[in-house]
């Protein structure tokens, strides 16, 4: 399937400004990323990429600034409202429900799309009933498609890692998202694992027409699959462009090597 | 049929009935342990509070039982809302330990506030639940059963159900388990907490009021009602925290034993083992199993 082509801006973040206490985490950040597009964020540890990410979906609520999303403008998001709007996430150090299978993770996903009452879903009846099923086939398919089929019943805890980070992705994408927060999605893979992953995030982006904002360190994956790569340093905003500028670009260059004392 | 196998029957079947009623009361916890990994210290009074209100509704209005039962639940669900509103609210993603010191101060406020509104006497709780003995076992098998313990075995195995159904197959139980696993993934995908508490707590309100009714009726509505609780415990470590059926199964298992325990073993050891025999049992248990019969194992990456 050919990929279609990238859209109007989805999101744009203006200006953020988010500190705690006397530490500023981002400042005067602004960010924008179109539909269909697969937008990467770049830079040192501690240089504020998760945060913005908590920013686009909620958990931190910037001092300054304003976000734009889907034409609507807002000085700060609330978490419900992101997922209720298209925005899903994954996060860096795996946060999925341990106890819980895989499917029955992936059905979390499905939450928002659900609509039976509790006194429905009390008796299990009808409505209640009919809905689930539907949502299931629903699951099964985002199984398939991320060949999780084997694990499907198993505790995600059990789980190796690699295969928890595909479980994330695939809970983010039950929730048929407009825009998804991938967190260092390849962290702590190996070589293979990666490539998998990269093939998943390209698939998802072509197939699913979803736009993609990802943190990501190894370059190389990052040179490789994304549109626009903005770069971070010190919660400020370092350079902006196609992988091609930013590579060429002095500031990365000096902010990831160092500066040349000669 | 020799006496001594009827007496063997007659000690189980109270044992077994005993055990339900410990049940009920482990459920409650089960509930909210489950949904939010808290251990809930004011389970106990939430049971007593259940009461309280409910034979208050009776005396003080001469309110019929049925609508006095719809309105206590009604009251159950509003001390969740507060509870949630007035204490969990600020406790988002602090520790397990913080969130039961919580759950421990929460305890004396309602005893405190049960005891200024209905007063501190103990009172007589009568909804019309049949008790005495069963007739016809009496007559048929010279068998004492009582039927209040009857109604509440029914009952328990109603609630377990429905519960059971609840927690597998609903998005709702789904929600809650969610929660209880991780808070900021399950807002990631727009689970609201704050909803998903505020349900917890008003069905673990209204299992706490049907326990209530269950041990008030038994042996009125009074203050050391809320140390029912202390014998929930050994059923939790027997059961599983996270398991309703394992409330179930540990409740019938302390509640059999108890009584075998107080009838073969006692006499050897000058009796009153009962009060005891559930701490112990629950104690071999932990080192043996700690997750419980049906509990989760926690399992641990390195």
């Amino acid at each position: 399937m050919a990929r279609q082509p990238i859209g109007d801006i989805l999101l744009k973040v203006e200006r953020i400004t988010l500190s705690f206490g006397g530490v500023t985490a981002l400042s005067d950040v602004s960010f924008t990323v179109r539909e269909r597009e697969i937008g990467a964020i770049i830079g040192p540890n501690g240089a504020g990429k998760s945060s913005l990410l908590n920013v686009i979906n909620g958990f931190y609520h910037p001092q300054d600034g304003q976000i734009t999303y889907k034409g609507t403008t807002r000085s700060k998001v609330h978490v419900h409202e992101a997922a209720r709007t298209g925005i899903a996430r994954t996060f860096q150090n795996i946060a999925l429900f341990k106890g819980m299978s895989v499917l029955a993770n992936l059905m979390t996903g499905r939450n928002l799309k659900m609509k039976a009452s509790i006194l429905e879903q009390a008796v299990y009846f009808g409505r209640s009933k009919r809905e689930e099923l539907a949502h299931r086939d629903y699951v099964e398919e985002i199984i398939d498609f991320l060949n999780l089929e084997s694990v499907r019943k198993i505790p995600v805890g059990r789980l190796p890692y690699g295969v928890q980070k595909r479980v994330e992705l695939g809970r983010a994408l039950a929730a048929q998202p407009e825009l998804l927060l991938l967190d260092e999605p390849m962290a702590g893979m190996n070589l293979e694992e990666k490539g998998d992953m990269c093939r998943f995030v390209l698939d998802v982006n072509e197939e699913y027409g979803v736009t993609i904002v990802l943190i990501e360190h190894d370059m190389a994956v990052v040179m490789d699959i994304s549109d626009r790569v903005t770069v971070l340093n010190y919660g400020k905003l370092l350079a902006e462009g196609t992988p091609d500028e930013v590579r060429a670009n002095k500031a990365v260059i000096d902010a990831y090597l160092g500066i040349a004392n000669d | 049929m020799g006496g001594e196998f009827m007496f063997f029957i007659e000690t189980t079947i109270s044992g077994v009935m005993a055990g339900v009623m410990y049940s009920l009361v482990a459920l409650g916890f089960v509930l909210i342990f489950k949904a939010s990994g808290i251990f809930n210290f004011a389970q106990g009074v939430l049971c007593l509070f259940a009461a309280l209100t409910l034979v208050g509704l009776m005396e003080k209005f001469g309110l019929p039982g049925w609508l006095a039962i719809i309105l206590t639940a009604c009251v159950m669900a509003g001390v969740a809302w507060l509870i949630e509103r007035l204490v969990l609210q600020h406790l988002v993603n602090q520790d397990p330990i913080i969130l039961f010191m919580a759950t421990i101060g929460l305890a004396y406020v309602l005893e405190g506030v049960g005891d200024i509104v209905w007063g501190s006497d103990v009172k007589v709780l009568d909804l019309g639940i049949p008790q005495g003995a069963m007739d016809w076992a009496w007559d048929n098998w010279n068998l004492y059963v009582e039927k209040l313990e009857i109604v509440a075995a029914f009952v328990a195995a109603l609630l377990v159900t429905v519960l059971a159904i609840f927690f597998q197959k609903t998005r709702i139980g789904r929600a809650l388990r969610a929660v209880a696993d991780d808070h900021q993934a399950a807002l990631s995908v727009g689970i609201s907490l704050r909803s998903i508490w505020v349900i917890v707590w008003t069905v673990a309100g209204i299992v706490a009021l049907v326990a209530g009714i269950m041990w008030g009726t038994k042996s009125g509505v009074q203050f050391s009602l809320s140390l029912i609780a202390l014998k929930a415990l050994p059923v939790l470590i027997l059961g599983g925290f996270t398991s309703v059926p394992g409330a179930i199964v540990g409740g019938l298992i302390i509640g059999v034993g108890e009584k075998w325990a107080e009838v073969y073993v006692g006499p050897l050891v000058g009796g009153a083992i009962e009060n005891w025999f559930a701490y112990m049992l629950a104690l071999a248990f932990l080192l043996v199993r700690p997750q419980g019969l049906f509990g989760e194992k926690i399992i641990e990456r390195v």
